[in-house]
């Protein structure tokens, strides 16, 4: 196990090397650094000269990946890609372009309003759907199981911004249950958070509960399964006792890897709801060309998704006790 | 499962309920009925610090914060310059070379110097700050802290001591030299340089020194005094400009020309202070003005509250016809600030903000194009007036047309479009008739917009309307009113051009035209839809080059593009600051505003002259010939003059559209009593709906439950015994 865990975070460096190539990359192609600076300095009455100092400031006026008149280790060293994104492995963040503030801690502090919303959406989310598929395994080819199935194509079928303007207008506007949107601190932020995490659950059933069902039904017909209805143990228990468990590995591929990315935010919910999380941050530094957010948060997400990749691989041990890592 | 929906269905509205006030109130419980005012932004302000600051939405805070000299009238039109922390405005003092004082009416071209004395009012206190705090025996608490003293601190709150102190005319002199800091970087050092005597060298003289820096790595700026402004003495200062320059008093309105104290430079200068935390002044800002910022978390909120030590200002007693039918002056005299906390909540998107502004929590409002049609009706006599809906709701709408002009721009240097010859010249002029101004604003602004005539929206000094005032070129003045000439001669202007029939005479091939653009989505594609129709007509094809945002203003810092949209904002409301954007060396292929790449000797002479003078009948003489000269190259279409529509509800007065002035807050007053309760009439929540949801599924869930059973009890009796 533990040169398992070795051997794939060794791996997860070269990935990590290759992403942040190709964020530099991407980035530098559509964003030179004089834009950046422009965007940094405004629109208007911006001279050439206060973006050369600007650039001068923050390193941006050094060759991209070689430095050819330089000499020995700094033909590398000394340049934009060197110095701005090898401190990453460290974590060292470094500061945003747009107003100079640490990106560490606002990444510290933004990810707590993420969290508030992606986590409730994900357990509550994740046993509501699979409640709802075992409900429709269970009551499979009846009226309940077909209205399910129509539900979830009708939930598949809308765009997840319907359901955000929707829920707004109707809980929000003509209800008048819970804020539109907004955000405070502390236990207070419940009332602010209870539309976006509906909405999150509600936009997620289709997919998450066909899905689930179709692996459910796979598992119903399995020998085991009639095996323990032929001992007579109740269908709850059939079902989540062991269709569930035999389930699993399947429900954790998709579950497991995407619990380190929940800190990171949704892009759109945070932006409608107001909520200042990950997200919002993330889509704030593209549309305000900054860099050195940009690549903290494309190197933060990658780390992130090797994790639960690893964390992945280890719960299907826990799954399933055959599995061994090695 | 039932047990968990019935305490829900009791619990949830129970907690809510405890809630005073409705349940859909995104503001602490403990803030209703205060004389607070809500409001929103939509991005983070990059600027607080006057030094930099310059765009609009920086504005909605630096200008409540900062005291400059002057500030612009807030009800008289045409705007007006009047005092704010001076106790007059301005009147510059001339000098030829020799150092004698020339007469107020003498021409630019024998200025050598002008000098503009600014008094300003004696007992200006700055706001409540740990820059000003001093202890037991008159030593700064906070100007030699090292970073381990600030370890716990995160926000200005967290420094136990504040101060304050009087605003002298230092403050003035330290502000302009910060102008020339070479880690600053102000948008309007390179203009400005241009002006205040001795600035360029003195900012050559400061990025000397910053080689050389003291040990603590602070730039002391008082340890270089700069010529060209002079302290009188603790409430007068001079500036020394070179040659005549009237536009500079516009200049001592904005927050550019505010006073900074040096002790707030010092303060946020120490080690720790702004790396990571953001402890400076483009985050806090220290002024002197009618409110201070007390809650700085952009990515949330942003908190104003009434300054402590502002000794207040009497709101105006005059203003234009109609202000005081319309209750604008019914707290002449009164002292200002009304409000005492300004709330800015961070709303991203349109579509939540007005939900909001529609419930009552936000006292004012824009309208966007989506939220246009539920809001204003246009009556067949093209006058507007509020939807139904709004009215009932008591809702005030305002109209004014902002100091911007929007126009379409032909790249001067492009050899097909541009240049100096009647070729190109009827070809522009061939398409600014073919461009129809009115169906575009008719189309994509619903109607928020007057056709441009020329470069000079109205309410600036120069702009000409009325009987006749038309560009001749594009329109003819038909019973009483402007109308767009035909097409026919659209065509024919064309066929004069080379190109009969959009086909280009020496090549035998059709014209065509390359439009560059960054406009994206379904709203840009129809407008690109609508602009190559408009071509067509004179059957012209245009070629959209779409593009993104950095490339297409590469294009046009290189001169490459040909075509394109583009728009000013009105630093200040002189026609110099519409009519530099077309003067030759400010072409934006040299760094300039002048986008289109215009050059007209001409012209270029006429502006120099025209800018020195004085408003006048001379002034509006030249400003005539400038504007037919333009009109006749037509290096722009001049689309529109944009008009702003904005809402706000029946609980707060003193509203009035000022676009030069952006210190309106103190001027506004609400009633927070009304406010509670319209909130209160319009928020009642309705809870049946979920109790009818809650019931539907049970009724759903039932005969499943029901039927899971009797399989229960089925499997049970066939299990053998």
């Amino acid at each position: 196990m533990i040169a398992f865990l070795v051997r794939r975070i060794l791996y997860a460096i070269p990935i990590l090397i290759g992403v942040n190539v190709l964020t530099f990359l991407l980035f530098f192609i559509v964003n030179s650094p004089d834009d950046m600076a422009r965007m940094q300095l405004g629109q208007k009455r911006v001279s050439d000269e206060a973006v050369v100092k600007w650039k001068q400031e923050r390193g941006y006026d050094k060759p991209s990946f070689f430095d050819a008149q330089a000499s020995g280790i700094r033909k590398i060293t000394n340049t934009i890609f060197f110095e701005k994104s090898v401190p990453l492995f460290w974590f060292d963040f470094g500061r945003a372009e747009a107003d100079g503030r640490d990106i560490a801690h606002e990444i510290r502090s933004r990810m707590w309003p993420s969290l508030a919303i992606a986590l409730p959406v994900f357990i509550v989310g994740m046993l509501s759907y699979i409640t709802f598929a075992l409900l429709m395994a269970f009551f499979r080819a009846t009226y309940i199981d077909i209205a399910g199935i129509l539900l979830c194509i009708f939930a598949m079928s809308v765009s997840g911004l319907f359901y955000i303007i929707g829920g707004q207008y109707v809980i929000s506007k003509l209800w008048n249950l819970v804020p539109i949107s907004g955000y405070v601190g502390g236990l207070n932020a419940w009332k602010f958070l209870v539309l976006p995490v509906v909405i999150g659950i509600v936009g997620g059933v289709g997919a998450s509960a066909r899905w689930y069902r179709t692996i459910f039904i796979e598992e119903i017909n399995r020998d085991y399964v009639r095996t323990a209805r032929a001992k007579g143990l109740s269908e709850w228990r059939v079902l989540f006792r062991h269709v569930l468990h035999n389930a699993m590995i399947p429900i954790l591929t998709g579950a497991v890897v995407a619990i380190p990315l929940l800190f990171l935010g949704s892009l759109i919910t945070e932006s409608f709801f107001s909520i200042p999380g990950l997200g919002s941050y993330t889509i704030d530094a593209i549309s305000q060309q900054d860099f050195s957010v940009v690549r903290a948060m494309v190197f933060l997400g990658s780390v992130l998704y090797i994790i639960g990749l690893i964390l992945t691989d280890i719960s299907y041990t826990v799954a399933d006790p055959r599995i061994r890592l090695q | 499962m039932k047990g968990i929906i019935t305490i829900l269905a009791l619990v949830l509205p129970a907690s809510l309920g405890a809630c005073s006030g409705p349940w859909n109130d995104p503001y602490p419980a403990q803030e209703a009925g205060k004389n607070i005012l809500y409001s929103s932004f939509s991005e983070r302000p990059k600027h607080l610090d006057p030094v930099q600051s310059y765009a609009e939405n920086e504005a909605v805070f630096t200008a409540q914060i900062y005291m400059p000299p002057l500030q612009y009238h807030y009800l008289k039109r045409p705007y007006e310059l009047t005092t704010l922390a001076a106790t007059e405005v301005p009147k510059p003092t001339y000098y030829d070379a020799a150092d004698r004082k020339l007469p107020e009416t003498a021409g630019g071209a024998k200025v050598a110097y002008s000098v503009y004395e600014i008094h300003i009012q004696a007992g200006i206190m700055y706001q409540p700050h740990p820059a000003f705090a001093k202890d037991e025996n008159g030593k700064y608490r906070y100007h030699q802290l090292k970073r381990e003293d600030l370890k716990d601190v995160y926000e200005l709150r967290d420094f136990k001591y504040t101060g304050t102190r009087e605003l002298v005319a230092d403050d003035y002199a330290f502000q302009i030299r910060r102008l020339a800091h070479p880690k600053l970087h102000s948008p309007i050092f390179g203009l400005i340089s241009e002006y205040v005597v001795g600035l360029k060298d003195y900012a050559a003289k400061l990025q000397e020194a910053t080689k050389a820096p003291s040990a603590d790595g602070y730039l002391d700026l008082l340890q270089f005094p700069l010529d060209g402004v002079q302290v009188v003495d603790a409430h007068t200062y001079r500036i020394k400009l070179k040659g005549k320059y009237p536009q500079f008093v516009y200049w001592l309105a904005m927050p550019f020309f505010a006073p900074i104290p040096w002790e707030a430079e010092r303060f946020y200068s120490q080690p720790g202070m702004s790396e990571g935390k953001n402890l400076s002044l483009d985050w806090y800002p220290v002024g002197t003005g009618a409110y201070m910022l007390t809650v700085n978390d952009p990515n949330r909120i942003m908190v104003m509250e009434r300054n402590p030590n502002f000794a207040g200002e009497p709101y105006p007693s005059e203003g234009e016809d109609g202000d005081k039918a319309a209750g604008l002056l019914d707290d002449a005299g009164k002292m200002m600030p009304f409000i005492d906390k300004a709330v800015f909540s961070l709303e991203k998107e349109s579509i939540p903000y007005w939900n909001k502004f529609l419930q009552g929590y936000y006292d004012a409002s824009g309208i966007t194009s989506d939220s246009f049609d539920q809001t204003v009706q246009i009556t067949s006599s093209g006058d507007v007036t509020l939807a139904d809906e709004m009215r009932k709701q008591d809702i005030v709408l305002q109209t004014s047309v902002a100091t911007s002009v929007m126009y379409m721009g032909f790249n001067m240097i492009d050899p097909v479009v541009g240049g100096d010859s009647e070729r190109t010249r009827k070809l522009r002029q061939a398409i600014s008739i073919a461009v129809d101004q009115e169906e575009f604003i008719s189309i994509f602004t619903n109607g928020r917009g007057i056709p441009g005539q020329g470069p000079i929206p109205p309410g600036i000094f120069g702009h000409r309307e009325g009987l006749g005032e038309i560009n001749p070129y594009v329109y003819d003045w038909v019973n009483s009113k402007p109308e767009r000439k035909p097409i026919a001669f659209a065509k024919k202007l064309l066929a004069e051009a080379g190109y009969p029939n959009g086909i280009d005479k020496a090549s035998g091939k059709p014209l065509v035209i390359y439009f560059d653009t960054t406009m994206s989505g379904v709203g840009g594609k129809s407008r690109i839809d609508w602009l190559t129709k408009q071509f067509q007509k004179i059957d012209l094809q245009l070629v959209v080059r779409n593009t993104d945002f950095n490339r297409f203003q590469d294009k046009i810092r290189k001169g490459t593009a040909q075509l394109f949209f583009f728009g000013w904002n009105a630093d200040y409301p002189d026609p110099e600051n519409f009519l530099f954007l077309l003067y030759g060396p400010q072409s934006r292929i040299k760094s300039g505003e002048n986008a289109a790449n215009y050059q007209n000797p001409e012209y270029d002479r006429m502006f120099e002259r025209m800018q020195v003078m004085e408003n006048g009948p001379e002034r509006q003489a030249l400003i005539d010939q400038m504007v037919e000269i333009l009109r006749r190259d037509a290096p722009w279409v001049y689309m529109l003059y944009p008009k702003d529509y904005t809402l706000a509800h029946a609980w707060v007065y003193n509203r009035k559209p000022n676009k030069m002035a952006n210190n309106g807050l103190k001027y506004q007053r609400i009633d927070p009593q009304l406010r509670q309760k319209k909130r209160a009439e319009w928020n009642h929540p309705v809870v049946w709906p979920i109790i009818v949801l809650l019931a539907v599924l049970a009724l759903v869930l039932t005969p499943a439950v029901q039927s899971y059973r009797r399989r229960e009890r089925a499997g049970g009796k066939l299990l053998p015994a």
